[in-house]
């Protein structure tokens, strides 16, 4: 446990002149390829030691039209030598590929920040589609920030031209030559990426290399313009961080390894299927390659079927995994009861993002707690436990697999669109570090001559019995079912002992006691949280306490059933605040179990809660000025995503008020 | 069906201990005697026998069944089915649905099992009614249907399941019904069908459709009313005085007499089950101009689809290292040793 006066001790130590840490945000068309070259950044981020977090922001529309506000697409990264959280709160660096690019962006740089132009694409054209009336870059708009603007488009021709590519063509490799220029700018190796691409191209070697000249044609106009201005180069040392084998690694990746791993650890081949839904296709699309490791992957024709079939797989003796997101798991609702009741594990998984309805399918948002816990006719409970990081998504897909399996249930694991799509340096673990849980089978009669199916063990898990097994043969449904034969039966007593069966089998879920992972264990102040919200809390409780507040920061992993020690742990502090983006589901869930006064901070607009935002509510609690605690943070237009992105109507009005 | 050894069981030893809930008289008691019947003689084995269904009256059938049973959820069946096998292809999987269950609420999924191929058995009750809740209009009900839900008579037009089975695709679609002797051969053939075996089973809901189907079911002038299909033989009801020949000019079935025996004089067309273009006729086949064809209508075997997903699967795993710890370190990583970082 970390002591305040340590930490204001290192608070001190630290050196003003080294920066540590640089947000970057790279700008432009969504055909402009900014998640490439954020991508490639990061790798070579990460392999310069520092520690990252990355946030890609993309339209919904597959391809906007070209130049417009609503067609911008970006991808941001915080990196730095210390412990990096979050994506980061405003950017130090802004690439901007057009005008349009520059527009939505340009709220977020801090003030002094850098402006990166191509003037390439400056044009009347593409100043008229941005709705903007005159060039910012003449027009002296852009005081407040130092502006680097040159013709990046013909740089970037004129560095290609001996491997003769179309104009066009030539005109796509702009992206490596921006990437050259911020890796000479941050003092980055470039064979890595020489390397990426030449794998990438393999079949079309003068694309390549065409790729390869323009990303050295970046690095080098850095090198020797000898820029006297604005650009120069930064040196951020390297992170301390343990020894051994690292890799980035996004949401969708982490949960998709950590249930290939869950399904060894516990001996079965596994089963998924799964309808496309934004975000969490790439999970589907992960698996899909994985087939060596026993897994079958199932393109279902809805969201219905998709679970069915999961269902249908356990029951068959795998193990049966969907995955889905806010409206399609509320499709998927029935069929969980289903699972509930016949007593079959299965996992779900939940990409969250911003509903009700159809919501904002490509922004992160927490509000399907509720439904997880909750959401189903009848009382039907279901564990529910949720990732607060692209790494952490592996262990908790791996915790899913464990529970489904060991109690015999369905369980929902939470990510969102945050998770998903965030990439985060990831230390490889070693898969024989964790303990099996090999699922057993029953083979023969389990009561003398007698066969019940819904006999329980100590654990209160009904034996899970494959079809195929000689002898074995009975009938399961969803039909309330006698307690023990599993045949159906209505009567009162049993339905009554069935349903406290079902609950006292989810309540009782071995669980891990609740540590507190910043801070004291009692105190004025417990900063509680859930999911994704861990980044920015941390960093704010850090910034907190280094300023001497009595602050902790406890995480919660296990939704439901909650851990035992959760109500006594936060009886201990003066005050619990609680930041969900979504208006207060998990407060409330606390609120009922314990009793206690959960005060919400929300934040409901597609974006994830700034480091400062997060700040900024703790020191309502030390401030002296009373009942100005809680609330609700607006929109932010300084933060991914980027505030208007989804309106082309030039005014962005909640950008310059 | 799957390649298995048969083994020797009764009729009685797929009977459970379960109380049958029908309504007496409901034709679902003479279809489960039929499939307890039809067990036995294709060698089944009770142990690697399971039976799927969604919600309705039909669905209860599994629960009578002394094998694996699955009671699903409404119209979903056909999901839960394609996972089973995909998890297990050596299950033999019975999927029992109804004209609601299967053709209203799990239209979408029929269409998608079809279309696929999983290698199950589809028996489809049709009884042109939703039994279980009480009598409403179903999407298979005749127009003109007075029931709770339409008291002034449906004005929905019918489904018809065996052209919607062909329409999305089935390589078998039979028909028969209930209390017919020649049931059982139907279902053997649709066993022996490698792939999606569609069956309409007409069913007689005593109590809210009741007789809906006897003007060609009643076994009084059943001969005149039932055209009964075998692969290879001329198509001739009315005690062979009457055939279904093609109108060359319009590209039509029609009914022809037959004179003396003599089926080929009048243009009596040979059934061929792997005829998909007569077949789509035959499943169009008006009902009282023409009798009511049965049987094998269609059979025309393609690769399941359980065979192909398992096929690419092993290929997809073909030389490739499924060691977990070598996947956790895949793509671009780096060592950290105190401080710096080296690619590796």
């Amino acid at each position: 446990m970390a002591t305040l006066a340590a930490e204001q001790s290192a608070e001190s130590q630290v050196q003003e002149a080294a920066p540590e840490a640089v947000v970057v945000r790279f700008a432009g068309d969504s055909g402009d390829g900014m998640q490439l070259t954020g991508g490639q950044f990061t790798l070579s981020t990460a392999l310069a030691g520092n520690d990252l977090a990355t946030f890609p922001d993309f339209p919904a529309e597959i391809r906007a039209p070209q130049g417009t506000l609503f067609g911008v697409s970006a991808f941001q990264i915080n990196f730095g030598s210390t412990e990096i959280d979050t994506a980061g709160d405003t950017p130090d660096v802004l690439v901007a590929m057009n005008p349009a690019a520059l527009k939505v962006n340009l709220a977020a740089l801090k003030p002094g920040g850098l402006i990166i132009a191509d003037t390439g694409e400056f044009t009347q054209r593409n100043l008229d589609k941005a709705k903007y009336t005159s060039n910012p870059i003449e027009d002296g708009s852009l005081a407040k920030w130092d502006v680097l603007a040159f013709d990046i488009s013909a740089l970037t021709v004129e560095a290609v031209k001996p491997f003769g590519l179309g104009n066009k063509d030539a005109l796509r490799c702009k992206n490596m030559w921006t990437l050259g220029l911020a890796l000479w700018m941050f003092d980055r190796d470039r064979q890595p990426i020489v390397d990426w691409l030449k794998a990438k191209f393999k079949g079309k070697p003068e694309i390549a290399e065409a790729n390869i000249a323009a990303l050295n044609a970046g690095h080098a106009y850095g090198e020797t313009a000898e820029l006297s201005g604005p650009l120069r180069k930064l040196t951020i040392a390297p992170v301390e961080s343990e020894p051994g084998l690292y890799r980035t690694i996004t949401g969708a990746e982490s949960v998709s390894l950590g249930l290939v791993a869950g399904a060894q650890l516990a001996d079965l081949p596994m089963f998924f299927g799964g309808y496309p839904i934004t975000p969490a296709s790439a999970i589907l699309h992960h698996l899909a390659r994985l087939k060596e490791f026993g897994v079958t992957t199932f393109q279902a024709e809805d969201e219905i079927a998709a679970i069915c079939s999961a269902i249908g797989a356990s029951y068959a003796g795998q193990l049966g995994v969907t995955s889905s997101s806010g409206p399609g798991i509320a499709l998927k609702t029935e069929a969980m009861g289903l699972a509930i009741m016949t007593e079959l594990p299965l996992v779900i998984v939940n990409s969250q993002r911003g509903g009700p309805s159809t919501g904002l399918p490509t922004k992160t948002e927490q509000s399907d707690l509720y439904q997880a816990v909750y959401g189903r006719n009848g009382d039907a409970p279901m564990p529910v436990i949720a990732a607060r990081s692209p790494a952490d998504a592996f262990e908790v897909a791996i915790e899913a697999c464990r529970i489904a399996v060991q109690y015999m249930t369905p369980v929902m694991l939470l990510t969102d669109g945050y998770i998903a799509n965030a990439a985060e340096p990831w230390k490889v673990p070693d898969p024989a570090s964790y303990a099996p849980f090999p699922a057993t089978f029953l083979t023969e009669k389990n009561a003398g001559e007698r066969l019940l199916p819904y006999k329980r063990d100590a654990k209160g898990a009904r034996a899970w019995i494959k079809p195929g097994t000689p002898g074995l043969m009975h009938r399961i449904g969803g039909i309330e079912k006698h307690a023990e034969t599993g045949n159906i039966d209505y009567s009162p007593s049993n339905h009554q002992a069935m349903t406290d069966a079902r609950k006292a089998k989810i309540d009782n879920i071995v669980v891990p006691d609740q540590e507190v992972c910043l801070g004291e264990d009692t105190g004025r102040l417990a900063v509680v949280g859930w999911g994704s919200t861990f980044g920015p809390i941390h960093q704010a409780v850090r910034r907190a306490r280094r300023k001497g507040l009595p602050v902790s920061h406890v995480h919660v992993r296990h939704v439901w059933p909650l851990p035992k020690n959760l109500g006594a742990l936060l009886a201990g502090f003066d005050r619990v605040l609680v930041p969900e983006m979504n208006t207060g589901q998990f407060k409330t869930v606390l609120r009922d179990q314990f009793l206690i006064d959960a005060e919400s901070l929300t934040k409901t607009s597609g974006q994830p809660f700034s480091i400062a935002e997060l700040e900024a509510a703790i020191g309502t609690y030390f401030d002296g000025i009373p009942d100005n605690e809680g609330g609700e943070v607006p929109a932010n237009p300084a933060q991914l995503p980027v505030a208007e992105s989804g309106y082309d109507d030039g005014s962005l009005k909640a950008v310059n008020p | 069906m799957n390649d298995m050894t048969p083994i020797t069981t009764t009729l009685k030893d797929w009977e459970t201990d379960q109380e049958v809930r029908w309504c007496p008289g409901c034709g679902d008691y003479a279809i489960l005697k039929a499939v307890q019947r039809t067990l036995p003689q294709i060698g089944a084995d009770p142990a690697k026998t399971v039976f799927v269904s969604g919600i309705g009256c039909s669905s209860r059938f599994p629960y009578y069944v002394e094998s694996y049973g699955f009671h699903t959820i409404h119209g979903r069946a056909p999901a839960f089915a394609t996972g089973i096998k995909l998890a297990n292809p050596e299950l033999d999987v019975w999927l029992v649905t109804g004209d609601g269950d299967g053709l209203s609420i799990g239209g979408n999924h029929l269409m998608h099992v079809l279309r696929r191929n999983v290698n199950v058995q589809i028996m489809l009750f049709n009884n042109e009614i939703y039994g279980l809740t009480k009598g409403q209009a179903s999407p298979t009900s005749r127009l003109g249907t007075t029931t709770p839900s339409t008291p002034q008579g449906s004005v929905d037009r019918p489904a018809q399941p065996c052209a919607f089975a062909l329409g999305s695709g089935a390589r078998f679609v039979a028909r028969g019904f209930d209390v017919s002797k020649h049931l059982p051969d139907v279902l053997k053939a649709a066993h022996a069908h490698q792939g999606a075996a569609f069956i309409e089973i007409f069913q007689n809901c005593i109590v809210y459709n009741k007789d809906v189907f006897n003007d060609f079911a009643a076994p009084k002038g059943a001969e005149d009313r039932q055209l009964w299909l075998t692969d290879g033989e001329p198509m001739l009801f009315a005690g062979g005085t009457k055939g279904i020949a093609l109108d060359h000019e319009t590209l039509s079935l029609q009914v022809v007499d037959v004179a003396d025996g003599d089926w080929q004089a009048a243009g009596v067309i040979v059934h061929n089950v792997r005829n998909r273009a007569i077949a789509h006729m035959l499943v169009e086949m008006p009902f009282g101009a023409f009798p009511m064809a049965l049987g094998v209508l269609y059979d025309d075997p393609r690769p399941t689809f359980e065979g192909a997903v398992i096929e690419q699967n092993s290929r997809a795993s073909e030389g490739r290292d499924a060691s977990l710890a070598k996947l956790l370190a895949k793509g671009q990583t780096w060592t950290v040793t105190g401080t710096a970082a080296d690619p590796v």
